[in-house]
């Protein structure tokens, strides 16, 4: 069996955990919503790792893995080890605020540094009222014309499959011009 | 649709230079922690600004900017009731009181001047209002955005906030080629040109530290006012060693890697 992964990153609640949830085949594992009380999230917190999983069967013999990181900053020394081996990844950014930009924008940049694999970034919730218009989300993050920015809605498949496809577009598109 | 937000997280000059990329037209309105500011733009160029109930009309900026006599400025506001800004500009410079570069550099001294005070604020709810423009029988000026951003970004910055914009000083530079970003137009301080001089995506900005003898507070809010300007973007530095690429794929054969992506494009599609 060979198995190959992608990484979906971005700031807490950009829509990661229902982005692999809208195409994994198993329920994705992910304890931070299940948090209620901060009593009991300090124990779950000890305990166990809030982290997405899901996983996509090619055919008899080809896995894709989905990883989304962890949330909480003082997780974020998972990030290197999660991006080790990705083919690519996917940087999510909850349009409708723009308060988490600022934190987008250093996602993206510690991820570029770790690994020189494609990406694309995902303006998620773009069904939500605030939402910003993807031009002015592209200046926002200070994304080169070349990025794919992509509209996204996390809780649509169609949109997810859409976002998966166009950064395997950029894949076999690097591997072409021979990257 | 929304472009609106608090200054606490994306600031004013974060907003010019989204302004100056885009080329926006229509008018920024901040509410500040005392006043409104309005700040109109077209084509992504400064054409107008007021702020709270600040008397700025032509003549009153023309006085403050020693462009017109206490006794001439009197007896236009006393008597110009019914004529505009734009009439009154004419006037006055078919009377030789003025030229038509004195009202552009007055009215472009000002509006700087509103700008300034809105880099101050660091909270504020705003909005950007597509296509409002200001009121007709105003004059408009179109200046440039990069110097302001310039000044903008250098005020400065919470250690933490540079970190998280410049995470990795492992990272090289690159000059954008966004048409219009020309850097001679561009007022750079001393510390900023030697930045420059070293920017290519051969060196890392912790190499151009070094050469420059800056320390990483120094060197990241210099890279960071200039990636504000739209000036430069980060890329990986030229011929640095690839380490995480060997084991992307369970096979290091080319063609057996493009069928794998090519399969993967094929489920995706089919789900
Ligand atoms: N309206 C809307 N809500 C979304 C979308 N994506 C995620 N959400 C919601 O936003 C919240 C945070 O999403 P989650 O996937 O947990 O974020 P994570 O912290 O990045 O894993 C949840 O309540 C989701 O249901 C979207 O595209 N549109
Ligand atoms: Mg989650």
């Amino acid at each position: 069996m060979q198995t190959v992964k992608m990484v979906v990153t971005g700031p807490f609640s950009a829509g990661k955990t229902e982005f692999i949830q809208s195409v994994s085949e198993i329920d994705v594992v992910s304890t931070e919503r299940k948090i209620s009380s901060d009593g009991e999230k300090m124990v779950k917190e000890a305990t166990t790792v809030a982290m997405d999983f899901g996983r996509i069967t090619v055919d008899e013999d080809l896995v894709l893995y989905l990883f989304g990181t962890p949330g909480q900053k003082r997780f974020d020394f998972m990030w290197e080890i999660l991006s080790e081996g990705m083919l690519g990844f996917i940087v999510m950014v909850d349009s409708a605020r723009p308060e988490t930009f600022r934190e987008a924008r250093g996602i993206l940049q510690t991820f570029r540094a770790y690994a020189p694999t494609p990406y694309v970034v995902a303006a998620n919730k773009q069904d939500a009222e605030d939402a910003w218009e993807v031009d002015d989300m592209r200046h926002a993050l200070r994304l080169d014309s070349k990025i794919k920015l992509l509209p996204c809605v996390a809780t649509n498949r169609k949109s997810v499959k859409t976002v998966l496809l166009e950064l395997l577009y950029s894949i076999l598109a690097e591997m072409e011009s021979g990257g | 649709m929304a472009l609106r937000g608090n200054l606490r997280d994306f600031t004013i000059t974060q907003l010019l230079n989204l302004i100056n990329l885009a080329h926006k037209t229509g008018t920024l309105i901040v509410d500040g922690p005392n006043e409104t500011a309005q700040v109109a733009f077209r084509e992504g160029k400064l054409a107008y600004a007021a702020i709270g109930q600040e008397d700025n009309s032509l003549a009153t900026i023309l006085h403050k900017g020693s462009k017109l006599t206490a006794n001439q400025y009197l007896a236009i506001k006393q008597r110009s009731d019914h004529v505009s800004d734009k009439e009154l500009g004419l006037l006055l410079i078919n009377a030789g009181y003025v030229s038509q570069e004195d009202i552009l550099a007055s009215l472009q001294q000002y509006f700087i001047d509103i700008t300034r005070r809105l880099f101050t604020w660091v909270e504020g709810f705003f909005r950007f209002e597509n296509d409002m423009l200001p009121p007709e029988d105003r004059i408009n000026i179109r200046l440039d955005l990069e110097n302001l951003i310039i000044e903008g970004s250098r005020q400065l910055r919470e250690w933490e906030q540079l970190q998280d914009e410049i995470p990795s000083l492992e990272m090289a530079l690159k000059f954008t080629d966004r048409p219009g970003a020309n850097l001679r137009n561009i007022n750079l301080s001393v510390e900023e040109w030697r930045v420059v001089s070293y920017i290519t995506p051969k060196n890392t900005i912790s190499q151009i530290a070094k050469a420059t003898k800056m320390n990483e507070l120094e060197i990241r809010r210099i890279v960071y006012g200039l990636l504000q300007a739209g000036l430069v973007e980060i890329v990986r530095p030229e011929g640095a060693p690839l380490p995480m690429t060997s084991n992307m794929f369970p096979t290091q054969d080319k063609e057996e890697q493009k069928s794998l992506v090519n399969r993967l494009i094929k489920r995706i599609r089919s789900m």
